[in-house]
């Protein structure tokens, strides 16, 4: 028994995991332990496994996430920032035999994109919404984004994020809720938190996101929404390791995982 | 004793040492390298190979699915 050798182990016939076929050979250009890799990499299973390879079309955001075009090997449109639900509205229109999903961040889809999100989540297109939230803009250099928690430092709040002054006068805000905020809209058919910073996490937020994709692949009307909280370690100046601690500390009290609405149904906790 | 026996295989040149794969590993068999790749990272290995029982954890949680993953009923 214990002669087994790892020649023996590492045989094709015992391949239990490897990387979707549906991500290119492109090498990731995002950070050591960036959430972005992991849910690039789920949302290219759930296609694969789903085989709808040739049906999906993506929409990539403006933000870390603006190459994802290169790293999918299913069809893809860049959109103006905060655009893709606009975009992915008349992509549907037009094909409404596709699937066709937005993969967003938090600066694209709850900054300058608040106005699409809400308004396709209002009018109930038949998308699939990926929103990943780290509470900072990474790209440009951890600015204070609207999903930044209260008393976090940023480039742009060196003292931390302080929502009103002593006497109540507005300063930098409250975090954004914008998945509660859509999960109130009549449009919104799945809207789902989840995260990415261990196996059994990674696990649920596929079958989420493999969810939202057969409530689009099956024709039920409604948005599918998913927010997936996600670290930004260079920007929050940490190892990847600690900014998955940190995230699990400082981010989940704010953003609690789990389902908010399903079926056009308010989840109350 | 162990059920499964397992093994990963890490692309060596495309990890880039972040150690999320080392948090996620329940028996400790994921380690850094001493030394690095063509980008300057520490890569990660299979320190202690006689521990893996193939549960692809570290698999499922890499951001950049640079590990494969083998098992093997015993």
């Amino acid at each position: 028994m214990s002669e087994i050798t790892l020649q023996d182990i590492i045989q094709p016939e015992n391949l239990v995991y490897e990387k979707s076929k549906l991500l290119t050979d492109k090498r990731f250009h995002y950070c050591p332990g960036c959430g972005h890799g992991t849910v690039h990499r789920i949302i290219a299973e759930v296609i694969e496994e789903l085989g709808i390879d040739e049906e999906t079309i993506g929409i990539a955001p403006v933000g870390c996430a603006v190459m994802a075009y290169d790293y999918f090997d299913v069809d893809f449109q860049e959109a103006a920032h905060g655009r893709a639900p606009a975009l992915a509205t008349g992509i549907k229109r037009v094909w409404p035999n596709k699937v066709v999903f937005t993969y967003q961040g938090d600066g694209d889809l709850a900054a300058i994109g608040t106005a699409e999100t809400i308004h396709a989540c209002n009018r109930g297109e038949n998308i699939t919404m990926i929103f990943v939230n780290n509470g900072i803009y990474g790209m440009t250099g951890g600015q204070m984004a609207p999903t930044t928690l209260e008393g976090m430092k940023t480039a742009t709040t060196p003292y931390g994020r302080k929502p009103q002054w002593e006497d109540g006068t507005p300063n930098n805000g409250f975090p954004l809720q914008i998945t509660k905020l859509v999960a109130q809209l009549p449009g919104t058919r799945f809207v789902t938190r989840q995260a990415v910073y261990d196996a059994a996490k990674v696990r649920n937020c596929k079958k989420a996101i493999k969810k939202a994709f057969q409530n689009q692949m099956e024709n039920k009307n409604g948005v599918n929404f998913v927010e997936i909280v996600s670290n930004c370690n260079s920007n929050w100046k940490m190892s990847a390791v600690d900014a998955n601690k940190w995230l699990q500390e400082n981010m989940l009290p704010v953003y609690p995982l789990g389902d908010i609405k399903d079926n056009f149904e308010l989840i109350n906790k | 004793m162990a059920k499964f026996r397992g093994a990963i295989v890490v692309d060596t040149d495309r990890c880039k040492g972040c150690g999320v794969c080392i948090t996620a590993c329940p028996l400790g068999v994921i380690e850094l390298a001493k030394e690095v790749n063509s980008k300057g990272y520490n890569y990660s290995f299979m320190a202690n190979p006689e521990k893996c029982i193939g549960c692809a954890s570290c698999a499922v949680t890499c951001p950049d699915g640079v590990i494969k993953v083998y098992k093997k009923a015993l």
